[in-house]
């Protein structure tokens, strides 16, 4: 794995929303690199900028300042039909609420990104129905999102992620809308598909003990990322304070070479210690959609 | 997506709010179906009217004072019998001449009475227009040069005045005078609405007499042979402009009065079409409207789609779609039920309704081009949605 393009690639990313003219800073200079086969927990308090920062990674998005890439290829130079492409073949995404097509059986759900890679109807049923097989509902190929307990409907829609054998696996909250036996199930789910098939996963979530089985660990508040396991030296248990300028000086920039290494496998240990401290921070369960919180109000 | 993918995921849509498409489709249904049976009807009049118009005998020419313009008040005619024989002699012939001078009269057989229209005729018009009796004889040479005082009867005319006898050699008094009945007309029915078989010929000289009027309202003309009908009718033009200066007189053909009726018949099918069309646009509306509503629905499933790689074009497409077939089974259906309509109301109903292929193809042209039209500003809408926001959507 080590010496392989990084998956994805943000350097001092940026991303602004106009709300009722009124502009509101929800991500303000982000850099990190996700690798191949990573394994990182997002984290960080409601209104820290982690969906955004899941968006832009998935490519459902685009930053407004700083440069982005998305399997080697840059977001800013693509058209909105290249990036539905881009999400097609290198992005797997899990939701929180699942997200299936209800009157739409299990295996159509699964095989739905295939339609958009034009894949036969006959190749799509044999692959979707292989994948529901991997992720243990091979029983279950015609049953519909209502027939189906919620840790079922989160498995289909893990299958549908990986359906088209992505790089990366972007999971936001897999597991909030699940009993904890369940969630744990699911959470061991994408673990494993993570270590057997090598694709990147990040997932955001609010869970502490989720959070700490992470291979990787990034802490994010007020739109910057506060702590990476991955790069100790980003790791603070501070956020930074209200009038700073752009928090971007303080994540060193990723130069993909050295930070290769480190940035896959000897992360982990140091990743516990390092991510509690920055996760100290208290979790308000407020709107997603308030990106805009001053570091004043949660710190 | 492929297409046929994306007729399957429409349809299915479509499938998934069975009462709603319904409702929908039944506006474009309605129009498309009032478009084919308006035009049914107007069609079918139209040829109708042709028919009788032909019926009326090949090669005819009609003689009379004025104008044939939509428009023109008649003329009173200066023509008198001394015309009619100054054409006959153009003509060549006596038997292709028939005159006529109508008016109304009340006919009256014991205590029934009748208003009719009752011409004075020569005795060629069966051979002229194309006339034929179901009982007794018509008019000879002789009624006509003594004036003699005997009457064809018209279908209804024998039914209002003898319902229950034969009205064969029965008196019948027109306008006070006694005449006797020699002939009864095998029914002709309708034309625009007017009772043909409401009338009563007699001699054009006993009619004269009756009226107290050396008047002929106008001369027809049977033309030897089609080729030369216009040229005919030219020399007789020119012959009564001779004796009537101050007169303008028409020679007009049945293919003249065809084209004259059928651009008035045309007209009126055509507004008949255009005011279907009203409703056929407002069922468009309708489409259109549902449309939003279902952007609106099914916003997460646009965003997720999205997400897992559908381009704004093939989201388009899929509303599109969805929008066409919308139209295009209501534009279907209401052929379907325009066709049934028309049908029954030709066997069943004395308006005439005729099927034509141009205005079906027309109808299902409309409904899918309605469905484009009102289709393309949903599907734009929803192709254009930021997948971000529509997933974030409850």
């Amino acid at each position: 794995m080590t010496g392989a393009p990084p998956a994805i690639e943000a350097v001092d990313v940026s991303r602004t929303y106009q709300l009722d003219g009124v502009s509101v800073e929800a991500l303000r200079g982000v850099s990190l690199v996700v690798q191949p086969g990573d394994y990182v927990a997002l984290v960080g308090p409601s209104g820290s900028g982690k969906s955004t920062l899941m968006h832009l990674l998935g490519g459902l998005d685009r930053p407004t300042g700083g440069r982005l890439v998305i399997g080697g290829r840059d977001v800013n130079a693509l058209a909105p039909p290249e990036m539905a492409t881009l999400r097609n073949e290198t992005i797997g995404f899990v939701f929180q609420a699942f997200h299936l097509l209800p009157r739409t059986s299990a295996v159509e759900n699964v095989a739905l990104p295939l339609v958009y890679r034009g894949v036969s109807a006959r190749q799509r049923r044999e692959r979707a129905a292989a994948m529901l097989g991997r992720v243990g509902l091979g029983h279950r190929l015609d049953h519909r999102p209502n027939q189906m307990s919620g840790g079922e409907q989160q498995r289909v829609a893990i299958a549908r992620a990986l359906v088209t054998e992505p790089t990366v696996l972007l999971a936001d909250e897999p597991t909030g809308n699940l009993d904890s036996v369940t969630g744990a199930a699911v959470l061991e789910l994408l673990e494993q598909l993570n270590a057997e098939s090598g694709v990147a996963l990040v997932m955001v979530t609010h869970d502490q003990e989720v959070a700490a089985r992470a291979q990787r660990r990034i802490t994010m508040r007020d739109g910057v990322v506060v702590a990476d396991s991955a790069d100790p030296r980003s790791t603070h248990d501070r956020p930074p304070s209200v009038d700073h300028g752009r928090p971007a000086t303080l994540v060193p920039a990723p130069s993909a070479e050295p930070r290769s290494a480190s940035g896959s496998g000897p992360g982990h240990p140091s990743g516990g210690s390092g991510g509690a401290a920055g996760a100290t921070g208290r979790l308000p369960r407020e709107a997603e959609s308030n990106p805009g919180t001053k570091p004043g109000g949660t710190a | 997506m492929r297409v046929a993918e994306a007729w399957r995921v429409a349809l299915d849509a479509l499938r998934a709010n069975r009462l709603r498409s319904a409702l929908t489709m039944l506006g474009v249904i309605i129009g498309v179906a009032s478009v084919v049976l308006l035009v049914a009807i107007g069609t079918g009049t139209k040829q109708k009217v042709e028919q009788q118009v032909e019926g009326l005998g090949s090669n005819l020419l009609l003689v009379v004072p004025g104008r044939i313009e939509v428009g023109n008040a008649p003329v009173v005619s200066p023509l008198t019998l001394k015309d009619v024989d100054a054409v006959t002699r153009v003509v060549g012939d006596p038997d292709r001449v028939a005159v006529t001078v109508a008016s109304g009269a009340t006919a009256r057989a014991g205590a029934r009475s009748d208003f009719t229209t009752v011409q004075g005729v020569l005795e060629t018009t069966p051979t002229v227009f194309t006339r034929e009796l179901a009982r007794g004889r018509y008019l000879t040479r002789t009624d006509v040069d003594t004036g003699r005082r005997v009457a064809v009867l018209g279908d209804s005319v024998a039914r209002a005045l003898f319902p229950d006898r034969d009205p064969l050699g029965q008196q019948v008094a027109l306008a006070g005078v006694r005449f006797r009945v020699i002939g009864v007309f095998a029914p002709l029915g309708q034309s625009l609405g007017v009772d043909r078989d409401d009338e009563v010929h007699v001699p054009v000289t006993a009619a004269q007499r009756l009226w107290g009027t050396q008047r002929v309202d106008g001369i027809a003309v049977k033309a030897p042979d089609r080729e030369r009908i216009d040229e005919l009718g030219e020399q007789i033009v020119a012959e009564l402009n001779r004796r009537h200066p101050d007169t303008e007189f028409s020679a007009v053909t049945q293919q003249q009065i065809l084209g004259v009726l059928g651009d008035i018949l045309g007209v009126l099918t055509g507004v008949l079409a255009a005011i279907a069309g009203i409703s056929l646009l407002v069922g468009g509306v309708g489409v259109s409207n549902i449309m939003l509503v279902s952007v609106r629905e099914r916003t997460r499933e646009i965003g997720l789609r999205k997400a897992v790689g559908a381009r704004p074009r093939d989201i388009g497409v899929q509303f599109l779609l969805e929008a066409v077939l919308l139209t295009t089974i209501g534009g279907l259906t209401g052929m379907a039920l325009g066709v049934g309509t028309a049908l029954l109301v030709d066997a069943l109903s004395p308006i005439p309704a005729a099927i034509t292929w141009w205005s079906l193809a027309l109808a299902f042209g409309v409904s899918a081009v309605v469905g484009i039209v009102f289709g393309v500003v949903p599907a734009q809408r929803a192709g254009r949605l930021d997948p971000v926001v529509a997933l974030r959507t409850e």
